[in-house]
């Protein structure tokens, strides 16, 4: 065990679940004010839910011995031989419970990230057993194809810090559940004008402080790589940022706060694959085009009429396949892309970008509809109206 | 008695205070309103959608005077609101029955 590696992973693990509270602030604002707490539930509630089904089965399905490329076993269900020790750790210099701990946050976050697209209309026990199963059944299977030696891993499909296992299988999921579950009552009628836009600013930058623990500690070291990633990260993101104001000052007239948080977001989504295997300059080229891709991107939901409330799919599956498919351009640490002189890798990259997306979204439509038969999804017509505060919660988020 | 009832642009509320209790006024109450008239609402875009917001903030003060001091009081605060554009609100007077004040019991002009 390597102690100054554990204490740096340590840290980063706090700041990864530091990143949930943040993004239910950035969601929380973005919705109307009858919904407020409903969205901060769908982030917050994980930090119990997911973590505690993580110990149970899911870090076990995803870093067990592997089953033909596809699945962990159950050799570290509830946290079986999982110690303070390094044994059976999948990184040989970390505590094995370190390590376990430091992925266990990834699983909190990335249901997490669904949520944004179904906020406003859902009903909070489905929504819990929704989530459940999907960590079990599309974010293990996931996270071992490509971290746990399943077989996007094996084929050389790079991805740093999860963007496949964590943006796209989450934009994925929630294009089927904005799909599966309708318009919000009202969509396209009504202005649906976010309630706290300083809410979600502040949400937005606690993401980035955040990201820095998801990124340089995917190095899994205190290492030169951890800098790299660190470096590239806020690169990106600063990148991201400016690029999105950008594109909508020349395209809509007027540069943002919304749009700077929304770029800054695109840029650590694109990075997130990228950032141990890209140098700093090419991580502000991948940043500048998440800001306008991205930008782009959330207007792909009015042209196809589905209602990604908060726009899941635009920022994490565009900005997630444009980094995915960038990495394999412009790797040149650890791995070659494309500028390197391996087109292949631009290849298996694409490969890992489709097989994300088509797994995500079937597996999410199927668990999907089982819920809905058993629970129902969608909050009556009246529950919707009132709000999912008072109607799921029995609280409303301010005595005004 | 009468009524007086200022809806004006929000920024103009301290001139307004300012301009009426020169003139010794000594009491008022104000409201944070939303509405629209001829300035019409303004355009919000989120994250490129477009929504029209057509009530715009204004600030309402109302006040409760003497009849004679009406014609002074509205001159005052129109000067006070006034700066040429659409948008600059309006005055509404309208005749007051009754004024009671908890405390004493007093009525009429004297409640004021």
């Amino acid at each position: 065990m390597n102690a100054t590696d554990n204490a740096f992973i340590l840290i980063c693990s706090a700041l990864v679940m530091f990143m949930t509270p943040g993004l239910a602030l950035f969601y929380g604002g973005l919705v109307r004010n009858k919904n407020v707490l409903s969205t901060l539930m769908h982030s917050f509630v994980l930090l119990g839910l997911a973590s505690i089904v993580w110990a149970v089965i899911g870090y076990s399905l995803s870093f067990g011995t592997d089953f033909g490329g596809i699945i962990g076993g159950f050799d570290f269900a509830f946290l079986n031989n999982v110690g303070p020790g390094v044994e059976n750790s999948p990184a040989g210099n970390l505590p094995h419970l370190t390590f376990m701990i430091f992925q266990c946050m990834f699983a909190v976050i990335t249901p997490a990230l669904i949520s944004g697209a179904f906020a406003e209309r859902i009903k909070f026990s489905g929504f819990m057993i929704f989530t459940t199963l999907w960590i079990i059944f599309v974010y293990s299977p996931m996270c071992h194809w490509v971290w746990g030696g399943g077989w996007m891993g094996e084929m050389g499909a790079l991805d740093f810090a999860g963007g496949a296992v964590v943006h796209m299988s989450s934009a994925a999921a929630a294009l089927a559940c904005a799909i599966m579950l309708g318009k919000r009552k009202g969509h396209g009628r009504e202005a649906f004008i976010p309630h706290n836009l300083p809410m979600t600013i502040l949400g937005a930058g606690i993401l980035w402080f955040g990201w820095f623990g998801f990124n340089a500690g995917s190095a899994l070291a205190a290492d030169g790589l951890a800098a790299n990633a660190f470096v590239t990260t806020h690169m990106a993101t600063a990148a991201g940022l400016l690029s999105w104001i950008a594109a909508e000052w020349l395209h809509g007239g007027k540069a943002t706060t919304l749009g700077a948080a929304s770029g800054a977001v695109a840029g650590l989504v694109a990075i997130t694959p990228a950032a141990g295997f890209v140098t700093p300059m090419p991580a502000i080229i991948i940043g500048l085009g998440a800001g306008v891709i991205c930008y782009g991107g959330i207007m792909l939901k009015n042209r196809f009429g589905y209602d990604d409330a908060l726009d899941v799919v635009g920022i994490h599956g565009v900005g997630g396949t444009w980094g995915a498919l960038a990495t394999g351009v412009f790797a040149s640490v650890n791995a070659e892309g494309l500028l390197a002189g391996h087109a292949n890798q631009l290849w298996i990259q694409f490969v890992s970008v489709v097989a994300t997306w088509v797994f995500c979204f079937i597996m999410t439509a199927i668990l999907f509809k089982i819920v809905d038969a058993l629970v129902g999804m969608r909050p009556s017509e009246e529950d919707e109206v009132r709000g999912l505060d008072v109607s799921q919660h029995s609280e409303t988020g301010y005595q005004l | 008695m009468k009524k007086i009832e200022v809806i004006t642009r929000t920024f103009k509320l301290d001139d307004v205070k300012i301009a009426l209790t020169d003139l010794g006024v000594k009491g008022m109450t104000v409201t944070e309103v939303k509405g629209f008239g001829r300035q019409g609402g303004h355009k919000e875009v989120y994250r490129g959608a477009e929504y029209q917001v057509d009530f715009v903030p204004k600030i309402k003060i109302e006040l409760v005077v003497e009849d004679e001091r009406v014609a002074e009081l509205v001159d005052a605060v129109r000067d006070a609101a006034f700066t040429g554009n659409v948008g600059d609100g309006k005055i509404f007077v309208s005749p007051m029955d009754e004024v009671v004040r908890i405390r004493t019991g007093e009525t009429g002009d004297e409640a004021i």
